[in-house]
């Protein structure tokens, strides 16, 4: 939990990794996209304050020690969401893996939720370890990579029959939350690789499933708020605009998140670190104190104390069925944590009918 | 190399934009190195902010500088390298080569990229009626004077010329007559479609500006040396 000027926040980091991404990990004739993978990672944390910058080494393989203290010591942290990114062509052991991740959630009770994945491409037996995984690990979400290269396959569309068959599975298995990466990419090659059209289509067919898009669809935000607003159950996943904007770009932050609270609205929009990327506790403590600077956002929405407990926690303690404690919760009046019909197109009085 | 020749190469390097960013490489920092041999041989090293950026756009970026820079007079030969990528040389030996971009990925991709360039023409079109019509906005336009007003209509301004520039890229019309704001399919825009069509242009905008702002970052962080021609 963080507390400011007398308000206390439940923090829900709901986007956050455990990898281990050193050169004991690489497979052998990979080591370039292994090395160039994480390099790339570790540019984005550039984006963050000095005083939190890692050396190569230690942002290759931080520890359990340096989790543990960097998200919930140090970092307000109170549950923390495990996405998985498998990444098996060129890490031996994959880059983070639901194995990986709830081992070390079992070693601490009540701190971790530990999300798996699935790939449409992976057939019968990719639908029978999604059982496996949510039978063993508890998984109530998934993370999904539809650019991912796989056996020569450019990658794939939640609009694919094979992945409304994963969709089904889904529902059966009891799973909510569908966490689909639409940020920076590289297959496939020759399509703009961050379309998320596809998530339009799930979202429509399958209604009781929430869909978070994690990175906001950047660096196509247009896209993805134009389809977000049309779409109840979908959801704005802030993993690096917090992070790679809030520090680096101030006045682009303040933007982003007026446009992403125009479109999407503040019981849409969950937190997350994307640790090892960037800490949390520096994230936290700014957007707490964040709002716009200056007059030229006046026409954007408010931002209150209710928003951001809401973007920090209570929206993704909703989605997951997290237990908040009554001090933490809003008053009366304040709304309701990831209600799904405060986005611009599917309400009423829809303020895009002015100029604002 | 004269002083006259390298800014000329610099000004053909000018002409090359980042097709998502819609900047040029140049103010970019993605031109690493210029210079011309004696023999004229033209040899550019291209830069990006980091080992994995999109393939697509870099074959692009790659191609039109070979382009640009070929077609100057005293180039016989032009080499362009892309520097620290993953897909490197498949993109160095596909230009190189005038092969294509689904040639040169043979298996990895099916199609050319005009699709792309033109996707993203038509959002530098959007993000640029978004910088035009803010200070009419500002000045009190209603929508009704938007849904009215001509490309001539309006005060001549940077901004106005380069979105008559893109506009005329797309196909879409582009002289003093055109009507200011045009629908998705080029049609003019209805004065009821005028707010919703600004919410859209100004949020493109932003997403622009906020994808650059980030590639400038890991630019930065990935070289710590201007590229050539970044800091005019």
């Amino acid at each position: 939990m963080y507390e400011k000027d007398g308000q206390k926040y439940f923090v829900v980091d709901s986007h956050m990794h455990y990898w281990n991404a050193g050169p004991d990990n690489w497979v052998p004739g990979a080591e370039q996209y292994a090395k160039g993978w994480i390099e790339c990672f570790h540019a984005y944390q550039g984006l963050g304050p000095e005083s939190t910058h890692w050396p190569i080494e230690k942002f290759m393989s931080y520890t359990e020690d340096d989790l543990m203290k960097d998200v919930f010591q140090d970092g307000y942290v109170d549950i923390a969401i495990f996405q998985p990114t498998y990444l098996t062509e060129w890490y031996k052991e994959g880059f983070n893996t639901t194995e990986k991740n709830a081992a070390l959630g079992a070693k601490h009770p009540g701190k971790f939720i530990a999300n798996t994945r699935w790939d449409p491409r992976d057939g019968d037996d990719g639908l029978k370890k999604l059982a496996e995984n949510v039978d063993r690990y508890g998984s109530i979400g998934v993370k999904l990579y539809t650019a991912e290269w796989n056996n020569g396959s450019r990658g794939w569309t939640l609009k694919d029959p094979a992945a409304y068959r994963y969709l089904e599975k889904c529902q059966e298995l009891g799973i909510r939350n569908i966490h689909v990466h639409k940020g920076p990419t590289i297959w496939p090659l020759d399509k703009d690789a961050f379309d998320v059209s596809d998530v339009d289509h799930a979202a429509t067919d399958f209604p009781e499933l929430n869909f978070i898009v994690e990175h906001v669809g950047l660096p196509r935000i247009e896209d993805f708020c134009f389809m977000a607003t049309q779409e109840p159950n979908v959801y704005a996943g802030l993993s690096v605009v917090i992070g790679g904007l809030m520090h680096a770009r101030p006045r682009f932050f303040a933007k982003v998140m007026g446009e992403l609270l125009f479109w999407v609205g503040e019981d849409k929009m969950t937190f997350g670190s994307d640790y090892g990327i960037w800490e949390p506790k520096w994230q936290i403590e700014g957007f707490v104190d964040w709002d716009y600077p200056g007059e030229e956002f006046d026409d954007y929405p408010r931002v209150t104390v209710a928003t951001k407990k809401k973007i920090l926690g209570l929206n993704a303690a909703k989605l997951y069925g997290i237990e908040v404690p009554e001090e933490y919760r809003l008053g009366a009046g304040e709304g309701a944590p990831a209600a799904r019909d405060d986005a611009v197109g599917v309400n009423p009085g829809s303020p895009a009918a002015s100029l604002g | 190399m004269t002083a006259t020749t390298g800014s000329r190469i610099l000004a053909a390097l000018a002409e090359v934009r980042d097709p998502e960013l819609d900047e040029p490489i140049t103010t970019l920092g993605f031109v690493a190195s210029a210079s011309l041999d004696s023999d004229g041989t033209a040899s550019v090293h291209l830069r990006l902010p980091t080992y994995f950026c999109a393939p697509n756009f870099a074959y692009l970026m790659v191609a039109d500088a070979y382009d640009s820079v070929s077609a100057l007079d005293e180039v016989r030969r032009a080499e362009v390298v892309l520097d620290d990528h993953f897909a490197a040389d498949a993109i160095n030996d596909g230009v190189a080569a005038r092969a294509g971009f689904a040639h040169s990925f043979s298996g990895e991709a099916v199609g050319e990229l005009d699709e792309l360039r033109a996707n993203f023409l038509g959002k530098s079109v959007l993000a640029g009626t978004d910088v035009v019509c803010r200070p009419l906005v500002a000045a009190g336009a209603t929508p009704a004077d938007l849904a009215a007003a001509t490309l001539g209509d309006l005060p001549r301004s940077a901004a106005l010329d380069r979105l008559r520039r893109r506009r005329r890229e797309l196909g879409l019309p582009s002289g003093d007559s055109s009507p200011l704001l045009l629908s998705s399919d080029g049609s003019p825009l209805e004065e009821d479609a005028v707010p919703l069509h600004l919410r859209k242009a100004r949020l493109t905008r932003t997403s622009l500006d906020a994808n650059t702002s980030i590639c400038r970052g890991m630019l930065r962080h990935r070289y710590d040396t201007d590229g050539i021609g970044e800091s005019s």
